[in-house]
């Protein structure tokens, strides 16, 4: 057995999927399900970090409620949580394309800041020689295209020679993050400043801002890469030959599909997408990259798109909890002195909560057939 | 560069490689155990992590390195048991288990830090040696070869108890009937879900171990997020050695080496950036992969949980 199909995300809960597909959860009230895969977990989870937070001698409900009342009722702080999506969108969608292909793209991190700081050290330079929308569409291109080249030893490992791309890309991650640093340091560094960082873009050529708020428009082009993903994938004859590639490479091959050529098109593109979550970040907020910055979302956008069970709407709505959150807990543990790393344990025990949520409905929908 | 090639480089080098490649060797041969029965554990930094703290906690509070060690393999145990529960008894996906254990052990461990060790970061007072009159005083080689923890020495037994478990043992067929066809294994009357759980449990053991070694010797005192990508190097080496604890060892030496070169180069003076340096390790297993990828091998049913009469 060669290891291609190991491990394959697309085969992670084909039973699930088969029973959606017949309806058969519609029995048991929409209500219920809502209450078991989401509501339920989602509570449970903010109950169990309570504990958490009790033992150091926090009060949950203030925590809790700082965290409201800044990402989702406050404007300024709802259109923080807004711009935080947008990265994680197009992370988002460079996941779907992989997993749903069967490729586990886990060098998100180190495509995200390679394209970052290729973004952060044209555009500065191009401003004034180029109309400002070039600029952007410059720094955006610049970004994919080197966050794909950042993908090609994995690829070309896992399309010909069948090495398990799990590790090449985590090696490639790491060895992104450092060279992004070692760049910035070295090639990049802007003179101007003391510390490593590279020329800042005025705020003024980044990305245009929505209407009369501070979300960037970097949320528009997230959002919209989702939903094309999402369609391409799901409507298009190109997106039904990666995802047959996911389910059985050895099937796909026998109807006619050039595997290795499939193999590569879903690295570039998904690693493409992960190079343009970086440059939107700096293009539309960040407007630099400080030396050793790594905001590392891909790590924790992966269990998102897996949640969402490799949906694009899905994965868009959880996306904006989870900058909520971010924003939110950013400004709650300031204010009550507790480190930013609590928003770690609260992820956690939502990703755990929401799986035991999902065991729970499938064994319910189990018993009733 | 004329500082390098002298006795205190080589001294360091070779020091700091074994230190760096314990706690590595340690979550690999953990780490192998689990994707042998058909866990792919990624929840392995957190296990390292949690033993890193709690190996430090009890080391502090008892004055006991070697209760430290316990600490820490009950700590690395602690996210295993999680782990097993959720991933092998109740068949949740191993791959968001995993780094949901993974966050949630970084942020739990960074706030009982916060609260406990923040203000005063308290440090260990350097570990006993292990003193062969004759071997331990000879030049460079001496100190770091012979001279180091007796721990390290156990793990290297370890290497070897493992290596005749895999072949020479029942429960080490077992264990690998559990990864290539767990189906088969449980026609023949094995319990996979039991064997599945022991390795688990085996991989928290001995990442926490690792962890604490990293805390306790390596540096002395917990600093949060301090594992800083050895559990997913562990993974690596797990997969590259094909299912050989000796090569485990091997290649837990390379990484080592490598990352000792950080050290090593500062104390000979040399300007490079240490970020190019840190690169050193995980360019040489991408080269490693490269030349040898194709070797690699996994078991068929890693990754997938184990239901009985499913499909």
């Amino acid at each position: 057995m060669t290891m291609d199909n190991d491990i394959n995300p697309t085969s992670v809960d084909p039973e699930a999927n088969a029973t959606d597909a017949t309806g058969a959860a519609t029995e048991r009230s929409a209500f219920q399900r809502l209450m078991t895969v989401t509501v339920g977990p989602i509570v449970a989870a903010f109950l169990l970090s309570a504990i958490i937070l009790l033992l150091v001698g926090i009060n949950p409900l203030t925590y809790y409620g700082y965290i409201l009342e800044r990402s989702l009722f406050s404007g300024l702080g709802l259109e923080q949580t807004a711009t935080r999506m947008a990265p994680l969108l197009f992370l988002c969608a460079s996941l779907i394309i992989a997993f749903r292909a069967g490729i586990w793209n886990l060098g998100t991190d180190g495509q995200f800041l390679l394209g970052a700081v290729v973004a952060a050290a044209t555009a500065p330079l191009l401003v004034g020689v180029l109309p400002g929308w070039a600029v952007l569409l410059v720094g955006f291109a610049l970004a994919a295209i080197v966050g794909a080249i950042w993908s090609i030893i994995p690829a070309l490992l896992k399309a010909y020679q069948g090495v398990n791309e799990i590790i090449t890309t985590l090696m490639m991650s790491f060895l992104g993050v450092l060279l992004a640093s070692t760049l910035v340091k070295l090639a990049f560094r802007d003179p101007a400043t003391t510390v490593p960082q590279t020329r800042t873009l005025p705020v003024e050529d980044r990305l245009p801002r929505l209407f009369d708020t501070t979300i960037s428009s970097g949320l528009v082009w997230g959002l919209v890469a989702v939903l094309l993903v999402h369609l391409m994938m799901t409507r298009t004859s190109f997106g039904l030959r990666l995802r047959m590639v996911g389910a059985n490479p050895a099937a796909a091959t026998h109807a006619g599909l050039s595997v290795p050529l499939l193999t590569l098109a879903t690295f570039g593109l998904s690693a493409g997408f992960a190079g343009l979550s970086g440059a939107s970040e700096i293009l539309g907020v960040a407007g630099n990259v400080r030396a050793n910055w790594n905001p590392a979302y891909g790590l924790m956008v992966i269990p998102l798109v897996f949640l969402a069970r490799f949906h694009g709407v899905g994965a868009i709505v959880l996306v904006f909890f989870y900058s909520a959150l971010l924003i939110g807990s950013e400004s709650a543990a300031r204010r009550l002195g507790v480190p930013q790393d609590f928003t770690l344990v609260l992820v956690a025990s939502l990703l755990i909560c929401l799986g035991l949520g999902e065991y729970i409905d499938h064994h319910k929908r189990k018993k009733e057939r | 560069m004329d500082g390098l090639l002298t006795e205190a480089f080589l001294s360091s080098l070779f020091t700091g490689a074994i230190v760096a490649a314990l706690p590595m060797l340690l979550a690999g041969l953990g780490e192998q155990m689990s994707e042998k029965a058909g866990v792919l554990n990624i929840g392995i930094e957190g296990m390292m992590l949690m033993g890193a703290y709690m190996g430090f906690l009890v080391a502090f509070k008892t004055d006991s390195l070697w209760l430290g060690f316990l600490g820490g393999i009950l700590g690395g145990v602690l996210v295993a048991i999680a782990m097993a529960v959720l991933c092998v008894r109740l068949g949740l996906n191993q791959i968001v288990i995993g780094i949901g254990l993974t966050l949630g052990a970084e942020g739990l461990t960074a706030l009982l830090h916060h609260f406990q060790f923040s203000r005063s970061y308290p440090r260990l007072p350097a570990p006993e040696r292990l003193n062969i009159p004759g071997l331990t005083d000879l030049p460079v080689i001496g100190p770091s070869l012979f001279g180091r923890h007796l721990i390290v020495y156990i793990a290297l037994l370890v290497v070897v108890i493992l290596a005749l478990l895999y072949r020479r043992t029942n429960l080490g067929m077992t264990l690998r009937a559990a990864g290539e066809s767990p189906a088969a294994l449980d026609v023949a009357g094995g319990n996979v879900l039991g064997v599945r759980v022991f390795a688990v449990l085996f991989t928290g053991a001995m990442a926490g171990l690792g962890g604490a070694y990293l805390a306790n010797i390596g540096a002395g005192l917990f600093v949060p997020f301090m594992t800083g990508g050895a559990g997913f190097i562990g993974i690596v080496l797990a997969m590259l050695a094909r299912g050989r604890p000796f090569w485990v060892l091997i290649g837990s030496l390379i990484f080592g080496a490598a990352l000792s070169l950080t050290t090593a180069l500062q104390v000979a003076g040399s300007n490079i950036p240490t970020d190019v340096i840190q690169m050193l390790p995980f360019a040489a297993v991408m080269l490693v992969l490269v030349l040898f990828g194709r070797r690699a091998k996994l078991p068929s049913a890693l990754g997938a949980a184990y239901e009985r009469g499913a499909r």
